[in-house]
């Protein structure tokens, strides 16, 4: 059995959630290659090569292929599928975006954001914003799945596979790149973050969010995420969503401030391994699954935290 | 231009969803249903682009039980003009839906399918580009923004980092994030007006059939339990706790 795994990468630099869909694939099978689809990728391809237990990297570069538009993604790997028998993606929104349309390519059934490997054909995933989990078994000679990255460890480096590029597929003939508005962060993005500060409804507007949130995230030097009230109010940007709609994410430290803990935030955050949770209502939902719990205002419990960071020589 | 909007009856968004015992699924007996979030945004976005004159007909279609009826009538009472619903009472998989909607997109002709990006009981994000896949059309996923000007539509869609804007020929599949817009509530008068619109009932024999499924589910199970912690008094004391208790700062 060999599984190809489709990098996470944004052209220049291969993205962690890589290395923890190798994991996955890894448990599937010895016979691991990964595809590096972009523009301008062979620092990324190196990158990849270095996995320790990846077979082979494969590379296909076009102009689509760069902006990871879904049909010239699809149209470049449904061919290389003959040579393989499961194609592992990581679910960012790349990956939702282009996974199913290989499947449908193929005539399979995609399975979407494992977290668990059981069988050669068993995965488990979660449904109802994670309020259950299934254990799916696919009938199909062909998988195309989508992985939770955050529920794999991530593969370490030692391997020096060879890289090989392949054809990128005849593209989108009825899809055009207009443009780009990705906003420059010099904070780590939110998926992959060893701490996140999340900021809800309770901040009451965006210069708040701004305000309260951003000063904390950057003392601790984390990424900052949004409840979707937050975001439904527009006090956040989408991509700052965390739940089971948005970004999933499981950070050593999550800082929920203001956050009253609705079922769709907490299936987004609730594998992060230390909880805290900032609320002036000490029945929140939130309260249920955080470790550390401060019942106080924001207004006062930020500043008093950023007073204590300084004290403790942050 | 035709707008096709598929519509899905899942649980509530407010209710919590509770593992079945026998760990055969979830239990729906007696739960309140109402039409999934992403999908009343879509009926919304293609309502608003009926009113700006871009559309002539807003076609809802579900594939479900006859209860669905009720949530093509909610589209309907938002703005749709008449309802197909593509009655099964099997759970179908996403590429079972996927191929009943590209018979009855066939049969319809829209210009356009506008749908929301995921259901929230299989949480799956996988009809609308499987769909788009399958018809050969193009397709743009998490849509924030639609603009359809002649023969094509420029969508801004939501990607990791930011914003990502492409331009799709017509016809060409959509689908809803949550900020394309805010759907409204139906007033008591198109209420009323969406009880005498037509919803055709249909089988999935009518269109093509229900192929066979390729996933089997083995069982449903809760997931662990996390357990609440300790609370602190003070920022001081929390601070104190993440960095010799915890050991995360």
């Amino acid at each position: 059995m060999a599984v190809l795994v489709v990098a996470d990468h944004d052209n220049a630099s291969l993205k962690d959630n890589t290395h923890k869909t190798v994991t996955a694939a890894l448990a599937l099978s010895g016979d691991v290659d990964v595809l590096v689809a972009g523009q301008g990728v062979a620092a990324v391809a190196a990158e990849a090569a270095k996995i320790a237990g990846v077979r082979k990297v494969l590379t296909a570069e076009s102009d689509l292929l760069g902006k990871q538009v879904a049909e010239a993604v699809a149209s470049c790997i449904t061919p290389l599928m003959s040579g393989y028998d499961a194609v592992l993606i990581p679910a960012t929104s790349a990956g939702k975006n282009f996974a199913p349309r290989i499947a449908a390519l193929l005539d399979v059934a995609p399975i979407s954001e494992i977290i668990e490997v059981v069988g050669p054909a068993t995965f488990v995933r979660p449904i109802y914003a994670g309020n259950a989990l299934e254990t799916v078994e696919s009938g199909d000679a062909k998988k195309v799945i989508t992985v939770r990255a955050t529920a794999f460890k991530a593969a370490g480096d030692g391997g020096s596979a060879a890289i090989e590029a392949v054809d990128p597929g005849p593209g989108a003939p009825k899809t055009r790149f207009l443009s780009d508005e990705l906003v420059k962060s010099d904070r780590p993005e939110l998926a992959g973050a060893k701490i996140v500060v999340s900021g809800g409804r309770a901040m009451g507007s965006a210069e708040e969010f701004h305000r309260v949130i951003e000063p904390l995230a950057d003392k601790l030097g984390a990424a900052v995420g949004a409840s979707r009230a937050a975001v439904d109010a527009g006090y956040a940007p989408n991509d700052y969503q965390v739940g089971q709609t948005g970004k999933v994410v499981a950070p050593q430290l999550y800082i929920a401030v203001g956050i009253s803990g609705a079922i769709q935030h907490l299936a987004g955050m609730k594998d992060s391994k230390v909880i805290v949770a900032i609320n002036k209502d000490a029945d929140a939902p939130i309260f249920q699954v955080a470790d550390y719990g401060l019942v106080a205002d924001y207004k006062s419990a930020v500043p008093d935290l950023m007073a204590a960071l300084t004290d403790a020589g942050h | 231009m035709k707008i096709l909007v598929p519509v899905k009856r899942v649980i509530d968004y407010n209710v919590k969803a509770r593992v079945k015992s026998d760990q055969t699924g979830v239990d729906l007996a007696n739960v309140k249903m109402s039409m999934n979030p992403f999908c009343e945004i879509a009926v919304e976005e293609a309502v608003r682009l009926k009113e700006k004159g871009v559309a002539e007909e807003i076609i809802v279609v579900s594939i479900g039980p006859v209860q669905a009826q009720e949530t093509i009538r909610t589209a309907l009472a938002m703005g749709g003009d008449r309802g197909i619903l593509v009655q099964t009472d099997a759970d179908p998989e996403p590429l079972q839906v996927a191929k009943l909607l590209k018979a009855v997109a066939e049969a319809e002709g829209p210009g356009l399918i506008l749908m929301g990006k995921q259901a929230i009981d299989g949480d799956n994000n996988a009809v609308g580009q499987m769909l788009s896949a399958l018809l050969g059309w193009p397709q743009a996923t998490f849509a924030s923004k639609i603009e359809i000007d002649g023969a094509v539509a420029r969508v801004t869609r939501e990607v990791d980092g930011g914003l990502q804007t492409l331009e799709l020929d017509l016809p060409a599949v959509i689908t809803a994030d949550l900020r394309l817009n805010e759907p409204r509530y139906a007033s008591l008068p198109n209420i009323m007006k969406a009880k005498k619109k037509t919803i055709d009932i249909k089988s999935a024999d009518d269109f093509g059939g229900l192929s066979g499924g390729h996933l089997k589910v083995l069982k449903v199970t809760e997931p662990a339990k996390r357990v609440a912690g300790v609370k602190v008094e003070t920022a001081a004391e929390l601070v104190s706790k993440l960095k010799t208790e915890a050991g995360v700062i």
